[in-house]
């Protein structure tokens, strides 16, 4: 696909940076799920730049394309009352305007 | 379905106005086929696109053997080779679609992205659609009933170890079990380990220890030792 925006920002998080997915309501169509909404995670991939859902479902180009990333979340961070392993995780594929990074050792709520 | 701008009654909980809309309903086509408003709509735009001329009754048809001619058969062959082909799983890995379609002389093109997330002795991947049902397609055909249904959806990402568990599948505590959600342009497929004892399998016997469910993450491939 032709991507007429080549002046598109570098994407603003690497892998390994922590980041915390932003609580409020979506703006049209999401894709990020309710409950990861407010939780810490880590990127632990860059999947690269896709058509933005939100004007797709407007039958609109989706152009500037947003950068994607796997971002990794701990289940006990997820669920108070998670019964599983400390390491258990899920990871969930986010549009980089949803995240805001986090800064290292920083337990602060968005 | 009439456009907004023709409605004169508002749908804000008065449902007791006359339902005298003009045209013909579609008759049913078999009693065992669903009925209701999406089956009307379905078939409502299947034939406006035919009408207008934007997608032919041939291309649909044609559509629905394709998706029905995909089966998880291909994505058993593609795991039995990465199991038996270092080369081809390293290169499965940084480029799935690429690997499969060079290596099985196929054309398989789509603009998603196809992610191969490999299980080893201390991570167990299971994939999941909590958005709608979001499937590797192109590998794995339709999805099952189950994959669909909101209480998969909803409690694989909350309580994987006991959903895993009802479909017999134990995972140990000290393997990290990791759901992934495709919430957007990825799709997933799972790469089981090979079981142990299986060392001198064709690809063919081993294919067939690749189930469905294995590539989805609610299986693990069995194989009892004689």
């Amino acid at each position: 696909m032709t991507d007429s925006h080549p002046e598109f920002p570098p994407p603003r998080f690497g892998v390994g940076d922590k980041v915390v997915v932003k609580n409020g309501p979506p703006e049209t169509h999401c894709r990020t799920p309710y409950y990861l909404r407010g939780v810490n995670g880590q990127i632990i991939e860059l999947i690269g730049r896709y058509q933005n859902p939100s004007l797709l479902a407007f039958h609109k180009p989706g152009l500037p394309k947003l950068w994607l990333y796997r971002v990794r979340f701990d289940q006990y961070k997820i669920w108070e009352q998670y019964n599983g392993a400390n390491s258990d995780s899920v990871v969930a594929d986010l549009y980089e305007h949803w995240l805001v990074p986090v800064k290292e050792h920083s337990n602060v709520a968005p | 379905m009439s456009h907004p701008k023709d409605h004169s009654h508002q749908h804000d909980g008065e449902h007791d106005h006359d339902h005298d809309h003009e045209h013909d309903h579609a008759p049913i086509e078999s009693p065992q086929e669903p009925t209701g408003t999406l089956r009307y709509l379905e078939q409502a735009l299947r034939e406006l696109l035919n009408e207008k001329g934007i997608i032919t009754a041939a291309q649909i048809a044609q559509q629905i053997d394709l998706q029905d001619s995909r089966t998880p058969a291909l994505g058993s062959k593609v795991v039995a080779r990465a199991w038996t082909n270092a080369e081809f799983k390293q290169a499965l890995l940084a480029n799935p679609l690429e690997a499969i379609n060079e290596t099985f002389g196929l054309t398989i093109t789509t603009p998603l992205e196809l992610v191969v997330l490999e299980n080893k002795p201390n991570l167990h991947n299971m994939v999941v659609c909590t958005l709608c049902s979001c499937y590797p397609r192109m590998l794995l055909g339709i999805p099952p009933a189950w994959y669909k249904s909101t209480d998969y959806r909803s409690r694989v990402v909350v309580e994987p170890r006991a959903v895993l568990r009802e479909f017999g599948t134990q995972v140990p505590i000290t393997t990290e079990v990791r759901v992934a959600d495709s919430t957007a342009d990825v799709r997933y497929l799972v790469l089981p380990l090979r079981p142990a004892g299986t060392e001198g399998f064709t690809e063919d016997q081993l294919a067939a220890l690749v189930t469905r469910d294995t590539m989805i993450g609610t299986a693990l491939p069995q194989f009892e030792q004689a």
